[in-house]
């Protein structure tokens, strides 16, 4: 049977009067790349935020390895982030006042890694992505496509189980975008974590091996595992 | 007859023209490289449009002895070997002269006339029936398809076949597009009120 590495169970969520999700309960299984897709406003980047443990849900549930975490507290929230999740947005955001090495070797830093062992695992994902020559530049100073490949590689720094991106190919072209989609993919199939790739694309939404249409905050269709 | 009728044959009729047309000058376009005959200008033709429907031979050779007719091709060759008689045809200077025309003329901007989806959506408004859950299942379809091309776009390494594909995706993408901003038209109101 296949293990689930992440569920959430009824979750609700409301920004003042506007109930975001309504409800919404979902597995993902370890390895699986799950395409969350639907119109804009429909509840896409906010589920993406609970499961991710941005944002706490007021009602319901989510789990991770079988464990809720949806009611812990900031702090071990933020570390079980900082180890166990790697996320993407859509414009990298990067620090803009530090290199690029020191952005990707940050989320180790701050577990404690001595600064060393940090560049030298920043500086292996950055040379993995293609962007090492650009280890010194400021993102200030990268393309979108360059500065997408140094998010991606901040966020696989820690060996995450689950990665969660955003649109990340939402502020390139076609062809960068397909680009960064298939290093995405590859390097987390490879290693066996799970994605959940939030995206208004189809062509990026037929990458993934499912796919889950949120409308006005719950789910309207799932698709078909591939 | 009915006028109605007479438009849909005429119609049809362009239709049938403009498919002919067109796969006789990606034909002319692979004799341009060099002489062939009529399986091998099937299997580039197909390699060279890997979103396209197969050519049938039948299509083959009936293009072929079209070319032929209007002085495009030539037959250059026919080889009788151990199997079947094989003719190898060649383009001609007048062949030559058509794609080059044809290659250096824009094409107009496509009609996009109401397709079966658009139409299937309509009448099913009309009549009061699952018009939501037809653009539900049909936008399944369409994601079915594009799993595939997307997958065949992973391992598609020739240029112009990336191209083509790229060519089919554009157009599956922008039906996924009317599907759904058709299905959020209708969601609110079921049906059209005549």
């Amino acid at each position: 049977m296949t293990e689930v590495i992440l569920s959430t169970r009824a979750v609700e969520k409301s920004f003042g009067r506007t109930q975001a999700l309504r409800g919404v309960s979902l597995e993902l299984a370890r390895g699986e790349v799950l395409a969350v897709t639907g119109p804009s406003g429909g509840g896409k980047s906010t589920l993406l935020h609970c499961l991710s443990g941005i944002l706490r849900p007021e009602a319901g549930e989510v789990r991770y390895g079988g464990q809720r975490v949806d009611d812990l507290a900031e702090a071990p929230r933020t570390r079980l982030r900082r180890r166990e999740f790697g996320i993407v947005l859509q414009f990298g955001q990067l620090v803009p006042e530090l290199t690029v090495e020191q952005n990707v070797a940050l989320p180790l830093l701050l577990e404690g890694h001595d600064r060393s062992a940090a560049r030298t695992a920043a500086r292996a994902w950055l040379d993995r992505l293609d962007v090492g020559k650009l280890a010194e530049a400021l993102p200030g100073e990268l393309s979108g496509g360059e500065a997408q490949r140094a998010a991606l590689a901040r966020a696989l720094v820690t060996g995450p189980q689950v990665v969660f991106a955003d649109e990340p190919t939402g502020a390139l072209d076609t062809v960068g975008g397909e680009a960064l989609l298939d290093v995405l993919l590859s390097t987390t199939r490879e290693r066996g974590a799970s994605v959940v790739l939030v995206t208004h694309d189809n062509r990026v939404a037929a990458h993934a091996d499912r796919e889950v249409v949120l409308v006005d905050g719950a789910f309207t269709a799932a698709g078909v595992r591939s | 007859m009915l006028p109605g009728n007479i438009g849909y044959s005429l119609s049809v009729y362009i239709v049938c023209i403009v498919i002919f047309m067109s796969v006789g000058h990606a034909l002319l376009g692979i004799l341009a490289r060099g002489p062939a005959h009529g399986y091998d200008l099937k299997r580039e033709h197909d390699l060279r449009f890997p979103g396209a429907k197969p050519l049938a031979y039948g299509q083959v050779y009936a293009t072929l002895a079209r070319l032929e007719r209007d002085g495009h091709v030539e037959i250059a060759e026919t080889a009788q070997g151990g199997g079947p008689e094989r003719t190898v045809y060649a383009l001609t200077p007048e062949g030559r002269r058509t794609l080059d025309d044809w290659l250096e003329q824009v094409e107009p901007a496509g009609p996009y006339p109401a397709d079966e989806l658009v139409r299937k959506t309509i009448t099913a408004l009309h009549l009061g029936t699952d018009a939501v859950g037809f653009l539900a299942h049909q936008r399944a379809q369409h994601m079915a398809r594009m799993r595939e091309l997307v997958r065949a776009q992973t391992v598609v390494a020739e240029l112009g076949a990336q191209i083509a594909l790229d060519h089919t995706i554009a157009h599956l993408d922008a039906d996924l597009r009317w599907l759904e901003t058709a299905a959020a038209r209708v969601a609110p109101k079921g049906k059209v009120h005549t």
